[in-house]
């Protein structure tokens, strides 16, 4: 429930580790499955053109996880992490192809908190635009 | 079409029981590549302070997925499904959801607001187990997508 990060060694402006993730069809149709969402935009073509999308589109959740595991590998324990909240701008566009999507994640420390807290700011993008706003953890730290 | 403002307040009771598996877990943590050992390993969740292995923060909307589609499909709100986009997401967590859990979502529906032609609908899923204590707040903004506009 609280973060291998001590408070004490934990400035405002401090940068998380960044991450890059490769998302490809074959990852949707997993995560389809493990997450119980089985919307036919994320793993149809033909249904996700037909609804004027250019083409089959991450789940958000999935985008969201993503964002997440960057604030979570810092924390050590994932409980640390006591709010997320995100708004999804964009989508993330996965062709039909072996290299799929990157999706690009950082995020920094954005304030210090009452009770050892830390608020993080959370940057993810996709094709050098942003795919989510107001994405934001707050973490228990040590 | 706008939706109606009096299902403000509407509360969706629990309509039974997620029993959370440790397989489960694995499934979902292997699904978005996520190999943090407290999610996998017992031994390690432990050593963290945790009964059993944890969840991904992201696992709670998994949880609520089937309350939550009992509002989007209510044919009372009258959503248009191939219309809903997720438009924003936010949790708040008592405490990480664990393996063994057993856990109830009650939904409410907090807002709904028109914003240029489509219909905005802030649900909020609370989670708990069925002794009662909290375990996390899944709050989704859902975006239908006006016909009026094209």
């Amino acid at each position: 429930m609280t973060a291998q990060v001590r408070a004490a060694d934990v400035a405002v402006g401090d940068e998380l580790s960044p991450a890059e993730y490769q998302v490809t069809r074959a990852d949707l149709i997993r995560y389809a499955g493990a997450s119980g969402d089985f919307n036919v935009i994320h793993w149809n073509e033909r249904v996700a053109t037909s609804v004027g999308l250019p083409n089959v589109i991450a789940h958000g959740m999935l985008t969201m996880a993503l964002a997440a595991r960057v604030v979570t590998d810092w924390a050590g324990d994932p409980g640390a992490v006591r709010e997320l909240g995100v708004r999804f701008t964009r989508p993330v566009i996965v062709p039909d192809d072996d290299q799929g999507a990157v999706i690009e994640v950082s995020a920094k420390v954005t304030e210090l908190l009452d009770a050892s807290r830390a608020r993080v700011t959370i940057t993810a993008s996709f094709g050098g635009q942003t795919v989510l706003g107001k994405a934001v953890a707050i973490v228990q730290l040590a | 079409m706008a939706l109606n403002p009096d299902f403000v307040g509407r509360t969706y009771p629990p309509a039974g029981t997620y029993l959370v598996g440790r397989e489960k877990i694995r499934e979902f943590a292997a699904a978005i590549g996520d190999r943090n050992p407290a999610y996998r390993d017992v031994a390690a969740a432990k050593g963290l302070g945790y009964r059993d292995v944890i969840a991904p923060p992201t696992f709670a909307f998994a949880v609520t997925m089937q309350a939550f589609e009992s509002v989007v499909l209510d044919p009372e709100l009258g959503l248009d499904y191939s219309r809903v986009v997720h438009g924003e997401q936010a949790f708040a967590y008592d405490r990480p959801i664990t393996a063994g859990d057993e856990l109830q979502v009650t939904m409410v529906i907090e807002a709904i607001r028109a914003v240029a032609g489509n219909d905005m609908i802030t649900a909020k899923a609370v989670i708990a187990t069925t002794d009662g204590e909290p375990v996390a707040t899944a709050t989704s903004v859902i975006l239908a997508r006006g016909t009026d506009a094209e």
